[in-house]
């Protein structure tokens, strides 16, 4: 498959269908689609672009060594590599082992995240959201999200009791969540 | 279904991966037998792929597809198995002629036995041989540190394949799958044995490890069953009794 006639047209599905039969071309168009994705959450959790492009390079060759592990069947492609890149960068940023396998996450978004233009304004929302949270709620969200920070190490941080802190993250992805149902 | 109020603020930590010790263990063991708090787990993984999303908008450097690209070509598409081993154990196609030789050399050492059992004299000695030969085959195909490639013609995509030894006299039946897609979440593949005369029989559940490979030996099946046909089918992950349409796999006997 040559990327240029599946960009756009094919959906991820039968992208990673000929992922799966070890289709270059194939591959090529799923980065071409995702790659920004994976980059923009690797750079943001590490602030560092070399550190964010072997993320890049590291999440996509585990797509392509293993596509399975992306369960089709359970969500869009797009929410799933978010996660998955942010966790990764975490580990390298904590500088730990990971606990977590990436077999058992499964992303279950409420917007519609198949197409780019739904992803823009899904995207819009969420930062509305945060805009509109409190701001110690964000900042423990955002400590917690893009800093790894853990909930001890948060209420060490900012002072604040520990209940208190994993009231706020909980509370903080319920409302993210929230904003999509009404 | 609801969540479980002593696991559910935590559950968000757990998502974010700030659990551990004890505490990650105990969350990960109520999460395996807890379909409600995996499905809140799933919209804590939601908000927070919505949370990634939102930093969008950074493209990567050219470089970074180059270099990607160039990985692509280099890496070659072995199907390597994982070490882990089970009831159903995972193989590749590779080892079907080896198994085939150990199914060989195992039935023509029965049938030594038999022979003797009826008074024929056979060559002890060979028989050592032939049984060293089989155990050698099978160390080697039980190995944990086995490497398990399968071998394809060149610029041949791998395709999702299944190969069914049956002795119907033993009904002793061995099934090898490869390249199976993953089945959906909370099913397994079932095969089927479809016998000369009534209904299908089921004959194992299985779910095809990462790298798509899947073994089923000696599932239980009624004595004196004849074969015909074998087949495979999507099903919950505790069986059916009766297969679900569509047929994703079948084939039949030469």
């Amino acid at each position: 498959m040559a990327s240029a006639e599946i960009k756009g047209v094919v959906s991820d599905g039968a992208l990673l269908s000929a992922v799966r039969s070890g289709d270059e071309g194939a591959m090529a168009a799923l980065y071409d689609r995702y790659s920004s994705v994976v980059y923009s959450v690797a750079l943001r959790v590490l602030s560092d672009t070399a550190a964010a492009e072997d993320v890049l390079q590291e999440v996509f060759m585990q797509l392509w060594r293993n596509p399975a592990r992306f369960d089709a069947s359970r969500g869009a492609l797009a929410p799933w590599l978010a996660v998955i890149t942010r966790n990764r960068a975490i580990d390298i940023l904590r500088k730990r082992h990971p606990e977590s396998d990436i077999d058992d996450v499964v992303v279950s978004v409420v917007p519609d995240m198949a197409g780019g233009a739904e992803r823009s304004r899904a995207m819009e929302k969420v930062r509305g959201v945060l805009a509109a949270m409190p701001t110690a709620q964000r900042s423990v969200l955002e400590m917690a999200y893009f800093e790894g920070l853990t909930h001890t190490e948060i209420a060490a941080k900012s002072g604040e009791p520990l209940g208190t802190v994993k009231t706020r993250i909980r509370a903080g992805l319920m409302t993210l969540r929230k904003s999509f149902e009404a | 279904m609801s969540v479980h109020p002593q696991i559910d603020e935590d559950l968000a930590l757990y998502a974010l991966g700030s659990l551990q010790g004890d505490e990650y263990a105990g969350a990960k063991e109520h999460l395996e037998g807890c379909a409600a708090c995996r499905a809140e787990l799933e919209q804590l993984y939601g908000s927070m792929a919505l949370l990634g999303l939102s930093v969008a908008g950074s493209a990567p450097p050219r470089r970074a597809r180059t270099r990607l690209l160039a990985s692509l070509s280099r890496e070659p598409r072995l199907q390597l198995v994982p070490r882990k081993r089970s009831w159903w154990m995972p193989l590749s196609l590779a080892a079907l002629a080896a198994m085939a030789l150990v199914a060989a050399l195992l039935w023509r050492q029965n049938s030594g036995l038999q022979q003797q059992i009826a008074g024929l004299r056979l060559n002890s000695a060979q028989q050592m041989d032939q049984l060293q030969k089989a155990r050698a085959v099978v160390e080697t195909l039980t190995a944990t540190d086995a490497l398990r490639v399968t071998l394809v013609a060149a610029k041949t995509p791998p395709q999702p394949q299944g190969k069914a030894f049956y002795v119907h006299d033993r009904g002793s039946l061995i099934f090898i799958a490869s390249n199976l897609p993953a089945p959906p979440a909370q099913k397994a593949y079932e095969l089927w044995v479809i016998p000369t005369q009534g209904h299908p029989i089921p004959a194992g559940v299985f779910r095809p490890d990462s790298h798509g490979s899947a073994m089923v030996i000696n599932p239980p099946l009624p004595a004196e069953t004849q074969a015909k046909a074998f087949a495979i089918t999507v099903e919950p992950e505790a069986g059916s009794s009766t297969p679900t349409m569509p047929i994703v796999m079948s084939g039949a006997g030469e």
